[in-house]
Protein backbone atom coordinates (compact mmCIF):
# COMPACT_ATOMS: atom_id res chain seq x y z
CA UNK A 1 0.00 0.00 0.00
CA UNK A 2 0.96 3.67 -0.85
CA UNK A 3 1.69 4.85 2.65
CA UNK A 4 0.86 8.43 1.22
CA UNK A 5 -2.12 7.99 -0.56
CA UNK A 6 -3.45 4.63 0.98
CA UNK A 7 -4.19 3.16 -2.21
CA UNK A 8 -2.87 -0.12 -2.83
CA UNK A 9 0.08 -1.45 -4.77
CA UNK A 10 0.25 -1.83 -7.89
CA UNK A 11 0.14 -6.13 -8.99
CA UNK A 12 2.98 -6.80 -10.32
CA UNK A 13 1.55 -10.78 -10.26
CA UNK A 14 1.52 -13.10 -13.78
CA UNK A 15 1.26 -16.40 -14.43
CA UNK A 16 2.98 -18.47 -16.32
CA UNK A 17 0.59 -21.59 -17.15
CA UNK A 18 -0.10 -23.25 -13.96
CA UNK A 19 3.15 -20.76 -12.59
CA UNK A 20 2.00 -17.90 -10.15
CA UNK A 21 5.16 -15.22 -10.09
CA UNK A 22 4.55 -12.36 -7.71
CA UNK A 23 6.61 -10.38 -10.84
CA UNK A 24 7.35 -10.68 -14.38
CA UNK A 25 11.42 -10.38 -13.87
CA UNK A 26 13.01 -13.70 -13.26
CA UNK A 27 17.06 -14.47 -14.00
CA UNK A 28 18.01 -15.77 -16.93
CA UNK A 29 20.09 -19.27 -17.21
CA UNK A 30 23.95 -18.87 -17.06
CA UNK A 31 23.82 -15.69 -16.13
CA UNK A 32 22.97 -16.34 -12.19
CA UNK A 33 25.12 -19.60 -11.37
CA UNK A 34 22.40 -21.43 -8.48
CA UNK A 35 21.23 -18.21 -6.88
CA UNK A 36 24.16 -18.50 -3.75
CA UNK A 37 26.57 -16.43 -6.02
CA UNK A 38 24.37 -13.49 -6.10
CA UNK A 39 23.30 -13.76 -2.06
CA UNK A 40 25.45 -11.52 -0.96
CA UNK A 41 24.64 -8.85 -3.25
CA UNK A 42 20.97 -9.07 -4.34
CA UNK A 43 17.53 -9.99 -2.28
CA UNK A 44 16.64 -13.37 -3.65
CA UNK A 45 12.97 -13.04 -2.05
CA UNK A 46 12.20 -10.04 -4.77
CA UNK A 47 12.46 -11.90 -7.92
CA UNK A 48 10.02 -13.49 -9.46
CA UNK A 49 12.00 -16.27 -10.44
CA UNK A 50 15.41 -17.52 -10.39
CA UNK A 51 16.03 -19.84 -13.66
CA UNK A 52 19.96 -21.72 -12.88
CA UNK A 53 22.35 -22.87 -15.06
CA UNK A 54 21.54 -25.49 -17.39
CA UNK A 55 22.03 -29.09 -16.02
CA UNK A 56 22.76 -32.08 -18.31
CA UNK A 57 22.58 -35.55 -17.28
CA UNK A 58 26.56 -35.44 -16.73
CA UNK A 59 28.65 -33.45 -15.28
CA UNK A 60 30.29 -30.72 -18.44
CA UNK A 61 33.58 -29.33 -18.13
CA UNK A 62 32.93 -26.28 -20.76
CA UNK A 63 34.86 -25.19 -23.27
CA UNK A 64 38.83 -24.60 -23.06
CA UNK A 65 39.29 -21.00 -22.38
CA UNK A 66 38.93 -18.07 -23.80
CA UNK A 67 35.27 -18.37 -23.81
CA UNK A 68 34.50 -15.33 -23.26
CA UNK A 69 35.28 -11.40 -25.02
CA UNK A 70 33.58 -8.29 -24.61
CA UNK A 71 31.83 -6.66 -27.87
CA UNK A 72 30.82 -3.67 -28.12
CA UNK A 73 27.50 -2.92 -25.62
CA UNK A 74 27.80 -6.77 -25.59
CA UNK A 75 29.79 -10.00 -25.02
CA UNK A 76 30.29 -13.76 -26.65
CA UNK A 77 30.41 -16.33 -24.62
CA UNK A 78 31.39 -20.11 -25.67
CA UNK A 79 31.13 -21.07 -22.03
CA UNK A 80 29.88 -24.62 -23.22
CA UNK A 81 27.35 -25.89 -21.22
CA UNK A 82 29.74 -26.34 -18.52
CA UNK A 83 27.73 -27.58 -15.22
CA UNK A 84 28.19 -29.96 -11.86
CA UNK A 85 25.15 -32.76 -13.32
CA UNK A 86 21.74 -33.40 -12.10
CA UNK A 87 22.98 -35.32 -9.17
CA UNK A 88 25.19 -32.47 -7.43
CA UNK A 89 22.69 -30.31 -8.92
CA UNK A 90 19.85 -31.91 -6.32
CA UNK A 91 22.66 -32.88 -3.99
CA UNK A 92 24.61 -29.64 -3.60
CA UNK A 93 22.66 -26.41 -4.83
CA UNK A 94 19.02 -27.67 -4.37
CA UNK A 95 19.31 -27.52 -0.58
CA UNK A 96 20.32 -23.78 -0.89
CA UNK A 97 17.52 -22.93 -3.38
CA UNK A 98 14.97 -24.49 -1.26
CA UNK A 99 15.48 -22.11 1.36
CA UNK A 100 14.06 -19.39 -0.88
CA UNK A 101 10.69 -18.10 -1.05
CA UNK A 102 11.31 -17.42 -4.85
CA UNK A 103 10.35 -20.10 -7.25
CA UNK A 104 13.06 -22.29 -8.61
CA UNK A 105 12.99 -22.82 -12.57
CA UNK A 106 15.91 -25.46 -13.99
CA UNK A 107 17.08 -25.10 -17.16
CA UNK A 108 17.77 -28.57 -18.61
CA UNK A 109 20.00 -29.34 -21.77
CA UNK A 110 20.93 -32.64 -23.77
CA UNK A 111 22.60 -33.99 -26.81
CA UNK A 112 19.95 -36.47 -27.27
CA UNK A 113 15.98 -36.73 -27.09
CA UNK A 114 17.05 -38.92 -24.68
CA UNK A 115 18.71 -37.21 -22.24
CA UNK A 116 16.24 -34.53 -22.34
CA UNK A 117 13.26 -37.03 -21.53
CA UNK A 118 15.76 -38.79 -18.73
CA UNK A 119 16.90 -35.65 -17.17
CA UNK A 120 13.21 -34.15 -16.67
CA UNK A 121 12.28 -38.00 -15.26
CA UNK A 122 14.96 -37.29 -12.49
CA UNK A 123 14.17 -34.03 -11.54
CA UNK A 124 10.30 -35.60 -10.81
CA UNK A 125 12.13 -37.08 -7.52
CA UNK A 126 13.76 -33.43 -6.52
CA UNK A 127 11.77 -31.34 -4.43
CA UNK A 128 11.69 -27.78 -4.47
CA UNK A 129 11.37 -27.27 -8.23
CA UNK A 130 8.44 -24.55 -9.54
CA UNK A 131 9.21 -25.96 -13.41
CA UNK A 132 11.66 -26.74 -16.07
CA UNK A 133 13.34 -24.77 -18.62
CA UNK A 134 14.32 -26.42 -21.94
CA UNK A 135 17.13 -24.99 -24.08
CA UNK A 136 16.70 -26.47 -26.99
CA UNK A 137 19.75 -24.27 -28.66
CA UNK A 138 21.77 -27.13 -28.17
CA UNK A 139 23.87 -29.54 -31.08
CA UNK A 140 21.83 -32.89 -31.39
CA UNK A 141 24.66 -35.01 -31.95
CA UNK A 142 22.74 -37.78 -33.79
CA UNK A 143 21.77 -35.59 -36.95
CA UNK A 144 25.21 -33.85 -37.14
CA UNK A 145 25.01 -31.41 -34.44
CA UNK A 146 22.29 -29.28 -35.64
CA UNK A 147 20.78 -27.34 -33.17
CA UNK A 148 17.04 -28.86 -31.46
CA UNK A 149 15.45 -25.39 -32.06
CA UNK A 150 16.75 -24.62 -35.31
CA UNK A 151 14.31 -27.11 -37.51
CA UNK A 152 10.38 -27.55 -36.28
CA UNK A 153 10.32 -31.55 -35.98
CA UNK A 154 13.54 -31.65 -33.65
CA UNK A 155 11.98 -28.76 -31.38
CA UNK A 156 8.72 -30.94 -31.43
CA UNK A 157 10.40 -34.40 -30.42
CA UNK A 158 12.16 -32.51 -27.42
CA UNK A 159 8.98 -30.84 -26.42
CA UNK A 160 7.16 -34.32 -26.60
CA UNK A 161 9.49 -35.75 -24.66
CA UNK A 162 9.83 -33.51 -21.94
CA UNK A 163 6.25 -33.20 -21.73
CA UNK A 164 5.53 -37.22 -21.48
CA UNK A 165 8.43 -37.17 -18.72
CA UNK A 166 7.38 -34.72 -16.06
CA UNK A 167 3.95 -33.01 -14.46
CA UNK A 168 5.85 -29.52 -14.16
CA UNK A 169 5.54 -26.66 -16.00
CA UNK A 170 7.45 -26.63 -19.41
CA UNK A 171 8.70 -23.65 -20.64
CA UNK A 172 10.75 -24.15 -23.55
CA UNK A 173 13.41 -21.52 -24.66
CA UNK A 174 13.90 -20.96 -28.37
CA UNK A 175 16.81 -20.27 -30.25
CA UNK A 176 16.49 -16.70 -32.17
CA UNK A 177 19.20 -18.48 -34.90
CA UNK A 178 15.94 -19.82 -37.47
CA UNK A 179 14.23 -17.90 -40.28
CA UNK A 180 10.73 -18.22 -38.90
CA UNK A 181 10.54 -17.94 -34.91
CA UNK A 182 6.49 -18.09 -35.36
CA UNK A 183 7.42 -21.23 -36.77
CA UNK A 184 9.00 -22.67 -34.02
CA UNK A 185 6.87 -21.30 -31.87
CA UNK A 186 4.02 -23.04 -33.12
CA UNK A 187 5.73 -26.20 -33.15
CA UNK A 188 6.16 -26.28 -29.28
CA UNK A 189 3.06 -25.10 -28.07
CA UNK A 190 1.04 -27.98 -30.56
CA UNK A 191 3.90 -30.22 -28.52
CA UNK A 192 2.94 -29.23 -25.36
CA UNK A 193 4.61 -26.40 -23.97
CA UNK A 194 3.24 -24.32 -20.96
CA UNK A 195 5.13 -21.61 -22.50
CA UNK A 196 8.14 -20.16 -24.38
CA UNK A 197 11.04 -18.33 -23.43
CA UNK A 198 12.92 -16.18 -26.18
CA UNK A 199 15.72 -15.08 -27.01
CA UNK A 200 18.27 -17.58 -26.79
CA UNK A 201 22.12 -15.80 -27.72
CA UNK A 202 22.95 -15.41 -31.64
CA UNK A 203 25.99 -16.82 -32.51
CA UNK A 204 28.58 -14.64 -33.71
CA UNK A 205 32.93 -14.54 -33.51
CA UNK A 206 35.43 -11.96 -33.09
CA UNK A 207 39.11 -12.15 -34.27
CA UNK A 208 42.41 -10.71 -32.54
CA UNK A 209 44.27 -9.25 -35.88
CA UNK A 210 47.50 -9.38 -33.74
CA UNK A 211 47.36 -12.89 -33.91
CA UNK A 212 45.32 -13.50 -36.86
CA UNK A 213 43.13 -15.83 -34.75
CA UNK A 214 39.26 -16.00 -33.72
CA UNK A 215 39.41 -14.47 -30.28
CA UNK A 216 37.25 -17.78 -28.74
CA UNK A 217 38.72 -20.95 -28.76
CA UNK A 218 35.31 -22.69 -29.85
CA UNK A 219 35.56 -19.66 -33.36
CA UNK A 220 31.62 -19.33 -32.62
CA UNK A 221 29.85 -17.93 -29.34
CA UNK A 222 26.58 -16.65 -28.06
CA UNK A 223 25.78 -12.90 -28.63
CA UNK A 224 24.26 -11.19 -25.27
CA UNK A 225 23.84 -8.17 -23.97
CA UNK A 226 22.50 -4.47 -24.82
CA UNK A 227 23.09 -5.21 -28.26
CA UNK A 228 20.68 -8.31 -29.15
CA UNK A 229 17.67 -6.23 -28.05
CA UNK A 230 16.41 -5.14 -30.78
CA UNK A 231 16.62 -8.75 -32.32
CA UNK A 232 15.08 -10.05 -29.29
CA UNK A 233 12.38 -7.86 -29.07
CA UNK A 234 11.56 -8.17 -32.75
CA UNK A 235 11.02 -12.07 -32.32
CA UNK A 236 9.32 -11.74 -29.05
CA UNK A 237 6.83 -10.22 -30.84
CA UNK A 238 6.25 -12.37 -33.57
CA UNK A 239 6.24 -15.20 -31.33
CA UNK A 240 3.94 -13.74 -29.05
CA UNK A 241 1.22 -13.32 -31.98
CA UNK A 242 2.01 -16.81 -33.38
CA UNK A 243 0.86 -18.56 -30.06
CA UNK A 244 -1.63 -18.27 -27.35
CA UNK A 245 0.76 -19.67 -24.93
CA UNK A 246 2.71 -17.08 -22.46
CA UNK A 247 5.81 -15.94 -24.10
CA UNK A 248 8.76 -14.92 -22.16
CA UNK A 249 11.02 -12.61 -23.25
CA UNK A 250 14.76 -12.46 -22.97
CA UNK A 251 17.97 -10.12 -24.90
CA UNK A 252 19.77 -7.39 -23.59
CA UNK A 253 17.18 -6.42 -20.80
CA UNK A 254 19.39 -4.37 -18.26
CA UNK A 255 16.74 -1.51 -17.09
CA UNK A 256 13.07 -0.94 -16.84
CA UNK A 257 12.42 0.69 -19.86
CA UNK A 258 13.77 -2.38 -21.37
CA UNK A 259 11.67 -4.55 -19.58
CA UNK A 260 8.57 -2.54 -20.42
CA UNK A 261 9.51 -2.80 -24.06
CA UNK A 262 9.37 -7.06 -23.83
CA UNK A 263 5.90 -6.79 -22.07
CA UNK A 264 4.55 -4.27 -24.18
CA UNK A 265 5.47 -6.57 -27.45
CA UNK A 266 3.66 -9.41 -25.83
CA UNK A 267 5.81 -11.07 -23.28
CA UNK A 268 4.02 -11.85 -20.37
CA UNK A 269 7.87 -12.13 -18.10
CA UNK A 270 10.94 -11.38 -18.97
CA UNK A 271 14.41 -12.66 -17.98
CA UNK A 272 17.17 -10.54 -16.77
CA UNK A 273 20.68 -12.56 -18.38
CA UNK A 274 24.28 -10.74 -19.01
CA UNK A 275 22.70 -6.98 -17.02
CA UNK A 276 23.57 -9.64 -14.13
CA UNK A 277 27.13 -9.76 -14.49
CA UNK A 278 28.04 -5.56 -14.47
CA UNK A 279 25.13 -4.41 -12.27
CA UNK A 280 23.97 -7.45 -10.22
CA UNK A 281 21.30 -5.37 -8.73
CA UNK A 282 19.59 -5.22 -12.11
CA UNK A 283 16.72 -7.38 -11.52
CA UNK A 284 15.71 -5.70 -8.35
CA UNK A 285 15.53 -2.53 -9.72
CA UNK A 286 13.53 -3.62 -12.78
CA UNK A 287 11.48 -5.14 -10.29
CA UNK A 288 10.80 -1.83 -8.08
CA UNK A 289 10.99 0.39 -11.41
CA UNK A 290 7.96 -1.53 -13.10
CA UNK A 291 5.80 -0.78 -9.36
CA UNK A 292 6.71 2.97 -10.12
CA UNK A 293 6.02 2.61 -13.84
CA UNK A 294 2.33 1.29 -12.81
CA UNK A 295 1.98 4.00 -10.36
CA UNK A 296 2.63 7.00 -12.67
CA UNK A 297 0.22 5.34 -15.42
CA UNK A 298 -2.13 5.02 -12.99
CA UNK A 299 -2.47 1.06 -13.74
CA UNK A 300 -3.27 -1.48 -10.92
CA UNK A 301 -1.71 -4.57 -12.55
CA UNK A 302 0.56 -5.25 -15.04
CA UNK A 303 -1.59 -7.65 -16.67
CA UNK A 304 -2.66 -4.25 -18.15
CA UNK A 305 0.50 -3.77 -20.21
CA UNK A 306 1.06 -7.64 -21.19
CA UNK A 307 0.66 -7.18 -25.50
CA UNK A 308 -0.30 -3.28 -25.25
CA UNK A 309 1.60 -2.44 -28.05
CA UNK A 310 -0.66 -0.75 -30.50
CA UNK A 311 0.54 -0.95 -34.19
CA UNK A 312 -2.71 0.76 -36.10
CA UNK B 1 40.34 -31.24 2.84
CA UNK B 2 39.80 -33.13 -0.84
CA UNK B 3 38.02 -35.50 -1.30
CA UNK B 4 37.70 -38.61 -3.96
CA UNK B 5 35.26 -38.33 -7.20
CA UNK B 6 34.07 -41.38 -8.73
CA UNK B 7 36.64 -41.51 -11.21
CA UNK B 8 39.40 -41.94 -7.94
CA UNK B 9 41.29 -37.96 -8.73
CA UNK B 10 41.11 -34.96 -6.34
CA UNK B 11 38.35 -33.36 -7.40
CA UNK B 12 39.28 -29.57 -6.30
CA UNK B 13 35.57 -28.47 -7.26
CA UNK B 14 34.22 -30.71 -4.93
CA UNK B 15 36.34 -29.51 -1.76
CA UNK B 16 35.51 -26.18 -2.56
CA UNK B 17 31.56 -26.63 -2.97
CA UNK B 18 31.20 -28.49 0.69
CA UNK B 19 32.50 -25.92 2.57
CA UNK B 20 29.64 -24.85 3.96
CA UNK B 21 27.84 -21.54 3.46
CA UNK B 22 28.33 -20.15 6.60
CA UNK B 23 31.83 -19.25 5.79
CA UNK B 24 31.20 -17.94 2.74
CA UNK B 25 33.28 -14.51 2.33
CA UNK B 26 30.69 -11.57 2.69
CA UNK B 27 31.14 -9.34 -0.49
CA UNK B 28 29.41 -5.92 -1.00
CA UNK B 29 28.66 -3.13 -3.77
CA UNK B 30 30.03 -0.11 -3.06
CA UNK B 31 29.53 3.44 -5.19
CA UNK B 32 33.23 4.74 -3.74
CA UNK B 33 34.74 8.41 -4.60
CA UNK B 34 38.18 8.53 -6.30
CA UNK B 35 39.86 10.36 -3.34
CA UNK B 36 43.33 10.17 -4.94
CA UNK B 37 44.70 9.96 -8.04
CA UNK B 38 48.60 8.83 -9.49
CA UNK B 39 50.08 8.79 -13.10
CA UNK B 40 52.83 6.86 -12.11
CA UNK B 41 53.76 6.48 -15.28
CA UNK B 42 51.89 7.64 -19.16
CA UNK B 43 49.87 5.01 -18.91
CA UNK B 44 50.38 3.44 -15.09
CA UNK B 45 47.55 4.78 -13.34
CA UNK B 46 46.67 4.01 -9.45
CA UNK B 47 43.44 5.21 -7.95
CA UNK B 48 42.61 5.31 -4.04
CA UNK B 49 39.07 5.06 -3.80
CA UNK B 50 36.73 5.17 -0.38
CA UNK B 51 35.10 1.87 -0.42
CA UNK B 52 34.67 0.90 3.70
CA UNK B 53 32.87 -2.19 3.60
CA UNK B 54 35.34 -3.69 1.11
CA UNK B 55 38.48 -1.92 3.01
CA UNK B 56 37.27 -3.26 6.17
CA UNK B 57 36.85 -6.88 4.86
CA UNK B 58 39.70 -7.67 2.27
CA UNK B 59 42.22 -9.72 2.37
CA UNK B 60 45.42 -9.51 0.68
CA UNK B 61 45.30 -11.53 -3.20
CA UNK B 62 41.12 -10.81 -3.39
CA UNK B 63 40.21 -8.49 -6.00
CA UNK B 64 37.47 -5.99 -7.10
CA UNK B 65 35.16 -5.68 -10.23
CA UNK B 66 35.23 -1.87 -11.06
CA UNK B 67 32.82 -0.16 -13.22
CA UNK B 68 33.76 3.49 -13.93
CA UNK B 69 29.96 4.73 -15.23
CA UNK B 70 26.20 3.53 -16.15
CA UNK B 71 27.90 3.61 -19.84
CA UNK B 72 27.11 0.41 -21.74
CA UNK B 73 30.62 0.19 -23.80
CA UNK B 74 32.44 -1.26 -22.07
CA UNK B 75 30.20 -3.42 -20.81
CA UNK B 76 31.69 -5.13 -18.00
CA UNK B 77 33.14 -4.51 -15.35
CA UNK B 78 37.30 -5.25 -15.08
CA UNK B 79 39.23 -7.21 -11.91
CA UNK B 80 41.75 -5.68 -10.12
CA UNK B 81 43.63 -6.94 -7.74
CA UNK B 82 43.33 -5.03 -4.12
CA UNK B 83 46.85 -3.10 -4.33
CA UNK B 84 46.21 -1.36 -1.02
CA UNK B 85 43.53 -1.60 1.50
CA UNK B 86 44.21 1.10 4.70
CA UNK B 87 42.25 1.49 8.01
CA UNK B 88 40.26 4.69 7.28
CA UNK B 89 38.01 2.66 4.54
CA UNK B 90 40.26 3.32 1.97
CA UNK B 91 41.49 1.02 -1.27
CA UNK B 92 44.13 1.38 -4.04
CA UNK B 93 43.77 -0.47 -7.47
CA UNK B 94 46.68 -0.25 -9.75
CA UNK B 95 46.76 -0.40 -13.38
CA UNK B 96 47.96 -0.08 -16.94
CA UNK B 97 45.94 1.63 -19.01
CA UNK B 98 45.11 -1.33 -22.38
CA UNK B 99 41.62 -0.84 -23.50
CA UNK B 100 38.21 0.99 -23.40
CA UNK B 101 37.53 0.08 -19.69
CA UNK B 102 40.99 1.26 -18.04
CA UNK B 103 41.12 4.34 -20.14
CA UNK B 104 37.68 5.16 -18.76
CA UNK B 105 38.80 4.29 -15.09
CA UNK B 106 42.38 6.64 -15.59
CA UNK B 107 40.21 9.18 -16.73
CA UNK B 108 37.87 9.43 -13.59
CA UNK B 109 38.40 12.63 -11.42
CA UNK B 110 38.18 13.18 -7.76
CA UNK B 111 35.18 12.45 -6.36
CA UNK B 112 34.13 10.42 -9.31
CA UNK B 113 32.31 7.47 -7.66
CA UNK B 114 33.36 4.22 -9.42
CA UNK B 115 31.29 1.33 -8.82
CA UNK B 116 32.90 -1.38 -7.03
CA UNK B 117 31.96 -5.20 -5.87
CA UNK B 118 34.16 -7.08 -3.95
CA UNK B 119 36.27 -8.37 -2.09
CA UNK B 120 35.83 -11.19 -4.37
CA UNK B 121 38.25 -14.73 -4.52
CA UNK B 122 41.01 -16.30 -2.42
CA UNK B 123 43.37 -14.26 -1.37
CA UNK B 124 47.04 -15.77 -0.07
CA UNK B 125 47.51 -18.04 2.71
CA UNK B 126 49.96 -16.66 5.06
CA UNK B 127 49.58 -19.64 7.82
CA UNK B 128 53.03 -20.65 6.77
CA UNK B 129 55.26 -19.37 9.06
CA UNK B 130 58.67 -18.37 8.83
CA UNK B 131 60.75 -16.50 6.02
CA UNK B 132 58.91 -16.23 2.60
CA UNK B 133 59.77 -14.18 -0.64
CA UNK B 134 57.35 -11.86 -2.64
CA UNK B 135 58.47 -11.94 -6.15
CA UNK B 136 56.06 -9.87 -8.58
CA UNK B 137 56.26 -8.85 -12.28
CA UNK B 138 54.90 -5.75 -13.47
CA UNK B 139 51.44 -5.19 -12.97
CA UNK B 140 51.94 -8.04 -10.69
CA UNK B 141 53.20 -6.25 -7.71
CA UNK B 142 50.19 -4.63 -7.38
CA UNK B 143 48.45 -7.68 -4.66
CA UNK B 144 52.05 -8.14 -3.13
CA UNK B 145 51.76 -4.96 -1.61
CA UNK B 146 49.09 -5.44 0.25
CA UNK B 147 50.25 -8.67 0.97
CA UNK B 148 53.47 -7.28 2.39
CA UNK B 149 51.45 -4.66 4.55
CA UNK B 150 49.56 -7.43 6.37
CA UNK B 151 52.56 -9.23 6.39
CA UNK B 152 54.78 -6.23 8.64
CA UNK B 153 52.07 -6.00 10.65
CA UNK B 154 52.15 -9.24 11.69
CA UNK B 155 55.89 -8.46 12.53
CA UNK B 156 56.70 -10.86 9.35
CA UNK B 157 58.85 -8.57 7.49
CA UNK B 158 61.49 -9.00 10.82
CA UNK B 159 65.02 -10.55 8.97
CA UNK B 160 62.85 -11.33 5.82
CA UNK B 161 64.52 -11.88 2.69
CA UNK B 162 64.26 -8.94 0.20
CA UNK B 163 61.13 -8.99 -1.85
CA UNK B 164 61.72 -9.56 -5.58
CA UNK B 165 60.28 -6.65 -8.04
CA UNK B 166 61.13 -6.35 -11.88
CA UNK B 167 59.74 -4.62 -14.65
CA UNK B 168 60.70 -4.12 -18.56
CA UNK B 169 62.23 -0.82 -17.38
CA UNK B 170 62.85 1.51 -14.25
CA UNK B 171 59.48 3.82 -14.44
CA UNK B 172 57.08 2.69 -11.95
CA UNK B 173 58.76 0.46 -10.21
CA UNK B 174 61.31 2.63 -8.46
CA UNK B 175 58.40 3.88 -6.61
CA UNK B 176 56.83 1.06 -5.96
CA UNK B 177 60.33 -0.33 -4.77
CA UNK B 178 60.22 2.67 -2.04
CA UNK B 179 57.18 2.12 -0.51
CA UNK B 180 57.67 -1.62 -0.02
CA UNK B 181 61.20 -0.11 1.41
CA UNK B 182 59.15 1.98 3.86
CA UNK B 183 57.12 -1.14 4.92
CA UNK B 184 60.39 -2.47 6.36
CA UNK B 185 61.45 -5.32 3.66
CA UNK B 186 64.52 -5.05 1.84
CA UNK B 187 63.98 -4.63 -1.92
CA UNK B 188 65.60 -6.06 -5.21
CA UNK B 189 64.90 -4.94 -8.70
CA UNK B 190 65.32 -6.32 -11.98
CA UNK B 191 64.62 -4.96 -15.25
CA UNK B 192 64.60 -6.12 -18.70
CA UNK B 193 66.77 -2.92 -19.77
CA UNK B 194 69.08 -2.55 -17.12
CA UNK B 195 67.62 0.69 -16.33
CA UNK B 196 67.94 -0.04 -12.44
CA UNK B 197 68.98 -2.91 -10.06
CA UNK B 198 69.60 -6.25 -12.05
CA UNK B 199 69.74 -6.61 -15.95
CA UNK B 200 67.56 -9.64 -16.59
CA UNK B 201 64.37 -11.66 -15.70
CA UNK B 202 63.29 -10.88 -11.85
CA UNK B 203 63.02 -14.59 -11.56
CA UNK B 204 67.25 -15.07 -11.98
CA UNK B 205 67.20 -13.18 -8.01
CA UNK B 206 65.35 -16.05 -6.71
CA UNK B 207 67.67 -18.69 -6.84
CA UNK B 208 70.10 -17.21 -4.14
CA UNK B 209 66.65 -16.43 -2.07
CA UNK B 210 64.73 -19.84 -2.62
CA UNK B 211 67.07 -21.92 -0.09
CA UNK B 212 66.24 -19.74 2.80
CA UNK B 213 62.38 -19.37 2.46
CA UNK B 214 59.32 -21.57 3.50
CA UNK B 215 56.92 -20.05 1.17
CA UNK B 216 56.97 -17.89 -2.19
CA UNK B 217 54.55 -15.78 -3.06
CA UNK B 218 54.56 -14.85 -6.97
CA UNK B 219 52.46 -12.50 -9.25
CA UNK B 220 52.92 -11.52 -12.87
CA UNK B 221 52.71 -12.40 -16.24
CA UNK B 222 52.32 -16.36 -16.77
CA UNK B 223 55.59 -17.32 -18.35
CA UNK B 224 57.28 -15.66 -15.35
CA UNK B 225 54.61 -17.72 -13.00
CA UNK B 226 55.89 -20.51 -14.62
CA UNK B 227 59.36 -20.12 -14.23
CA UNK B 228 58.80 -19.61 -10.27
CA UNK B 229 56.46 -22.58 -9.95
CA UNK B 230 59.17 -24.58 -11.29
CA UNK B 231 62.00 -23.32 -9.21
CA UNK B 232 59.69 -24.01 -6.31
CA UNK B 233 58.86 -27.48 -7.20
CA UNK B 234 62.29 -28.17 -7.97
CA UNK B 235 63.52 -26.97 -4.37
CA UNK B 236 60.42 -28.55 -2.74
CA UNK B 237 59.38 -25.06 -1.67
CA UNK B 238 55.37 -24.17 -1.59
CA UNK B 239 54.53 -21.46 -3.73
CA UNK B 240 51.18 -19.44 -4.34
CA UNK B 241 50.66 -17.67 -7.60
CA UNK B 242 47.63 -15.53 -8.04
CA UNK B 243 46.32 -16.30 -11.22
CA UNK B 244 44.97 -13.33 -13.89
CA UNK B 245 42.00 -13.83 -17.04
CA UNK B 246 39.43 -12.23 -18.69
CA UNK B 247 36.20 -11.53 -16.42
CA UNK B 248 32.58 -11.09 -17.00
CA UNK B 249 31.37 -11.39 -13.66
CA UNK B 250 33.48 -11.64 -11.24
CA UNK B 251 31.44 -14.30 -8.84
CA UNK B 252 31.41 -17.64 -10.48
CA UNK B 253 28.28 -17.24 -12.23
CA UNK B 254 29.73 -16.80 -15.82
CA UNK B 255 31.98 -19.94 -15.70
CA UNK B 256 34.21 -17.55 -18.24
CA UNK B 257 37.43 -17.00 -16.21
CA UNK B 258 38.67 -21.04 -16.29
CA UNK B 259 42.26 -22.11 -16.47
CA UNK B 260 43.36 -25.42 -16.80
CA UNK B 261 43.99 -27.28 -13.61
CA UNK B 262 46.68 -29.43 -13.24
CA UNK B 263 44.77 -33.34 -13.39
CA UNK B 264 42.41 -32.26 -15.50
CA UNK B 265 39.45 -30.09 -15.81
CA UNK B 266 39.10 -26.39 -14.95
CA UNK B 267 39.29 -24.11 -12.05
CA UNK B 268 37.34 -21.03 -11.92
CA UNK B 269 39.76 -17.71 -11.67
CA UNK B 270 37.48 -15.70 -9.56
CA UNK B 271 36.36 -18.38 -7.06
CA UNK B 272 39.16 -21.24 -6.77
CA UNK B 273 41.31 -18.46 -7.42
CA UNK B 274 42.58 -15.95 -8.13
CA UNK B 275 45.27 -16.97 -6.02
CA UNK B 276 46.08 -20.59 -5.88
CA UNK B 277 48.57 -22.87 -5.03
CA UNK B 278 51.22 -23.29 -7.91
CA UNK B 279 50.60 -27.28 -7.91
CA UNK B 280 46.98 -26.77 -8.63
CA UNK B 281 47.48 -25.36 -11.92
CA UNK B 282 48.85 -27.15 -15.58
CA UNK B 283 51.14 -24.84 -16.78
CA UNK B 284 51.14 -24.38 -20.63
CA UNK B 285 54.28 -23.94 -22.19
Amino acid sequence: MDPLTGAASPDLRVDIGPLRLRNPVMTASGTFGYGEEFASLVNLNRLGAIIVKGISLEPRRGNPPPKIIETACGMLNAIGLENVGVDRFITEKLPFLRRLETPVIVNILGDSIEEYSRLADKLNYARGIAALEVNISCPNVKKGGVAFGTVPEMATAVTRSVRQATGLPVIIKLSPNVTDIALIARAVEEAGADAISLINTLLGMAVDIRTRRPRLANIFGGLSGPAIKPVALRMVWQAARAVSIPVVGIGGITTVEDALEFLMAGATAVQVGTANFFRPTATEEIVAGLEEFLRQEDLSSVRQLIGSLKTE
Amino acid sequence: MSIRSRTGRVDIKATYYLIPPVFSMPEFQEKSPVRGREQLTPDVCRLTLHAPKIAEHARPGQFVMARAGATLDPLLRRPFSIHKATGDGLISILFKVVGKGTRLLAAAAESVEIDLIGPLGRGFDTTVAGPHCLIGGGMGIAPLYFLAERLMRAGRQASNPPVLLGAQTQAELLLLAEEFTELGYPVLTATDDGTIGHHGFVTELLDDILPEVQQVYVCGPMPMMRTVALKCRAAGTPCQVSLETHMACGLGACLGCTYPASGGGYLHVCKDGPVCSAEEVTWTL
